[in-house]
């Protein structure tokens, strides 16, 4: 199924690996909770990175501390209803640090997309049938965000009090960086790897 | 009251584009009716027995004239020149076409509305306390922390595939009028020992199958805490709760299976993560949108004007209309006015756009320009002058808006019912009609005093019936309409879910029934007591043995 | 087995149809095509889910009726609501059923 990210289709260098299914040589693996439990060592010998693949009933804290042996996590939506990876995205990212790519499998509606985003995903599989390049334009959704999440936009409460710039600027200056903090203090930090998809 | 600035209207006019782009993907068949399903009903959009039926959001249940009168034109216009006010506040349209509903929704963004997240598995209306602003024992505007809430709430990227719906009710006064021990999360607000105002925050009641009175979770939460942790109750219930069952799904069930300490524990301990950062609510904001709340220009008076005195003597029929509709204001002068929908014999809470139109003018004229909406299905004129009522009700009267029936057995509450509503098993708009028409006298209805009667076509119970005085419930059995009643349910401070009698009644023997309890209470009352006292005191027992006698 | 017809709520405007002797949607229920066993009700589906497909119609079930005294006569109370419109207002309604169609 093809991957798409805030630019478009990409490539998919990962493999998911099936339980029952033996791990190929070398190449990059995404395998299951089960699988990571299971095989820990054998996986962290692998030369390759790692990925992880979370069913929608497994919670973040299962792999919190090992968050930095993951270089790709993968979070299920069995059907399109069922909205707890968004938590778990959320939970990775903000709780427990998580910098590596964050994937959205499974039931995935292009109207999702935007959602997905804020809560910190950054690739998103997309159905066989889907237009890439319509479905990475959803992925900006609603210009005006209320509620802060993982994506770290500046919210409509921050935007309406931001503190006025503090001095004219002179001709010949380089203009003042505009001020975007909120009123309060932002108290975890968005993930590095995909700051550069959230820039507004 | 609020009103958008650039933010809040580039939200909703983005909104509809986007909407009528989703509509054109479905009509081009880019997505299935399943697909569409949960956009349109994010949108508020359902298909019904005979129609699409839009369900507008009027948050916290607060309308300026000019929306009112949007909404008087979107009846006329794209539908059959009416609308039905609901028990949570909004307003709904039964005959609306999906490839109108993009216009529609671009009409209501004009002035400021939209029908955002009034369906689906998303926080839905923030329903609020239709006396704000106005009554006496109020410590703060329960609609300022409703909009706050409200902005939270909208597109929640976490929070818009929950397990299942979930419903926000704000009270700001001891006496609760929102409902707030039946909702999915109720906040009430109270002063602490220091004077500062704050919420109790209530989790997990609820209607529907599993009827349950919601548990205190937190006695004193402030202000500035008030978002945070909001979002650490819906992120416990969006990774909880059950999505194996939609008959299990609301968080009351979570609460009900874990246990209210142990829901409260696994609350506190999210909030503990994410309390003191960016959902900190800034004192500013709250402070912009209490602004927007402020009391209106009011005259400044001693009392009650010599002449309305003059006029309550006089006029039997003025006096008795201000006896059951009218309600005493916090200022001198002034009055709470409730306009009532339920006239004798007709359907409750629906408005004709003629209706609508005119009490708008009515608003402009006597009420600073601005309408409640209760769910109770009733429209108020909060800040009316004393001097004036009697020349209003006069108005009211011949616009079919002053039936003296407020709070007493005429003023029914009633679900659209099989009428109108697919899931609907009975028919409960009949029913509410032949109620109100053998309860028509209107001395009798003051002789038996404040009486809630509530009626649902189905289990889901969007007529509140679980918390009527009178509850009646439609089922079918076997094919035909049959009619259970419960007794005793209530939706206040005190709230209470009703007991049920005993074997439904069928369509024919409903009045019947209500006119034998009646009657069992009128026999067993004492001294003024109302119906819901006389029963708490007598219990299920003499009821039961009447009807059962009697049927 | 109970006679049965289809009905659907067309996809624009969201009114309740019938599908028709002519293959055609119409609001009148009687105008139906009667299906008299199962393998005629499961034509009608078929068409029906054609239909969907073909984006003219949503939510297509199909509903017992009576065809008793030449009227198309649905056997549950939410249908005759359905096809006759609410009770409590006689005037959003449609007319009753006319004839069988055979």
């Amino acid at each position: 199924m093809p991957l798409i990210k805030a630019n478009g289709l990409v490539d998919d260098l990962w493999t998911h690996v099936k339980d029952e299914e033996q791990l190929p040589p070398d190449g990059a693996v995404i395998v299951t909770l089960a699988r990571w439990q299971a095989n820990r060592d054998q996986l962290l010998a692998r030369p390759t990175p790692l990925g992880v693949r979370l069913r929608s009933d497994q919670a973040p804290s299962a792999i919190a501390g090992d968050i930095e042996r993951f270089d790709v996590i993968a979070l299920e939506f069995p059907k399109f209803t069922d909205g707890r990876a968004y938590s778990s995205a959320r939970l990775l990212r903000e709780r427990h640090g998580f910098r590596g790519e964050l994937r959205a499998v499974g039931s995935v509606l292009r109207d999702q997309l935007a959602f997905m985003r804020r809560c910190g995903f950054d690739s998103f599989q997309i159905p066989d049938s889907a237009d890439a390049a319509a479905w990475a334009g959803s992925l900006r959704g609603i210009s005006v965000v209320y509620q802060p999440a993982t994506d770290a936009r500046t919210t409509a409460i921050a935007a309406r009090h931001k503190p006025a710039p503090r001095r004219e600027v002179e001709d010949d200056e380089e203009p003042a960086p505009k001020v975007v903090a909120a009123a309060v203090e932002v108290s975890y930090e968005p993930s590095q790897v995909c700051a550069g998809y959230w820039a507004y | 009251m609020y009103r958008y600035d650039n933010y809040d209207q580039t939200l909703v006019n983005e909104r509809v584009a986007q909407f009528r782009d989703q509509v054109n993907r479905r009509l081009a068949g880019e997505l299935s009716d399943d697909e569409f399903k949960p956009l349109r009903l994010m949108n508020g959009l359902y298909l019904q027995l005979h129609a699409y039926m839009l369900r507008v959001a009027i948050p916290y249940g607060t309308l300026s004239s000019k929306q009112l009168r949007k909404l008087a034109h979107i009846g006329r216009r794209y539908d059959k020149g009416y609308g039905h006010f609901t028990t949570r506040q909004n307003i709904q349209y039964n005959w609306i076409k999906l490839e109108e509903t993009a216009d529609i929704l671009a009409e209501l963004a004009e002035v400021e509305m939209h029908a955002i997240q009034t369906s689906g598995n998303c926080i839905r209306n923030i329903t609020a306390d239709h006396f704000a602003g106005v009554a006496a024992d109020e410590i703060e505007d329960p609609r300022i922390y409703s909009e706050i809430i409200r902005q939270w709430s909208t597109f929640h990227p976490e929070f818009s595939f929950l397990p299942r719906k979930f419903k926000v009710a704000v009270t700001g006064s001891p006496h609760d009028r929102a409902a707030v021990k039946v909702h999915d999360i109720g906040l009430r607000m109270i002063r602490n020992e220091a004077g500062e105002a704050g919420f109790e925050v209530l989790v997990g009641g609820g209607q529907g199958r599993t009827p349950v009175i919601a548990k205190s979770i937190r006695p004193f939460l402030p202000k500035r805490h008030l978002l945070s942790y909001l979002e650490a109750i819906l992120r416990v219930y969006n990774q909880l709760g059950r999505r194996d069952n939609l008959y299990k799904a609301r968080v009351k069930i979570l609460v009900d299976a874990v246990g209210a300490a142990q829901f409260t524990q696994m609350v506190e301990e999210e909030w503990q993560h994410i309390r003191d950062g960016y959902l900190d609510l800034p004192a500013v904001e709250i402070e912009r949108i209490r602004a927007y709340f402020a009391p209106p220009p009011y005259k400044r008076f001693d009392g009650a004007p010599a002449e309305y005195e003059t006029q309550l003597r006089r006029d039997f029929l003025f006096a008795r209309w201000v006896r059951t509709n009218v309600a005493a204001h916090k200022r001198p002068g002034y009055a709470i006015v409730t306009l009532s929908l339920k006239p004798t014999g007709g359907v409750p809470g629906d408005a004709t756009d003629t209706q609508m139109d005119a009490v708008a003018d009515l608003a402009d004229r006597y009420s600073f320009g601005e309408i409640r909406v209760t769910h109770e299905q009733n429209l108020v004129l909060a800040d009316v002058e004393q001097a004036v009522l009697f020349e209003l009700w006069r108005k009211l009267e011949a616009l079919n808006l002053a039936e003296p029936n407020v709070g007493l057995a005429g003023d029914i509450i009633a679900c659209p019912g099989l009428d109108y509503c697919a899931l609907a098993n009975a028919r409960s708009i009949p029913v509410a009609q032949q109620i109100s028409k053998h309860f028509g006298d209107l001395t009798r209805l003051l002789d038996i005093g404040e009486l809630k009667i509530k009626i649902s076509g189905c289990i889901n119970a969007c007529g509140h019936h679980h918390v009527g005085h009178i509850g009646i419930l439609g089922v079918d059995k076997h094919g035909q309409e049959f009619y259970q009643i419960t007794l005793g349910g209530s939706a206040d401070e005190n709230a209470s879910i009703g007991d049920i009698v005993g074997p439904a009644f069928g369509t024919e023997q409903v009045v019947g029934a209500v006119e034998t309890i009646i009657d069992t209470y009128l026999n067993l009352r004492q001294g003024g007591e109302r119906f819901l006292d006389a029963y708490r005191r007598v219990g299920l027992k003499p009821f039961k043995e009447k009807l059962y006698a009697a049927h | 087995m109970p006679q049965q017809v289809i009905t659907a709520n067309r996809l624009l405007d969201g009114r309740v149809v019938f599908l028709a002797a002519n293959g055609e949607w119409s609001e009148l229920v009687g105008a139906s095509r009667v299906a008299l066993d199962d393998s005629d009700a499961a034509l009608l589906q078929a068409e029906a889910n054609q239909a969907v497909a073909d984006r003219k119609v949503v939510a297509p079930y199909l509903i017992p009726v009576s065809t008793e005294g030449g009227h198309i006569t649905p056997l549950r109370y939410r249908e005759v609501l359905r096809a006759l419109g609410p009770s409590t207002h006689p005037d959003y309604g449609r007319p009753a059923s006319a004839t069988v169609a055979s």
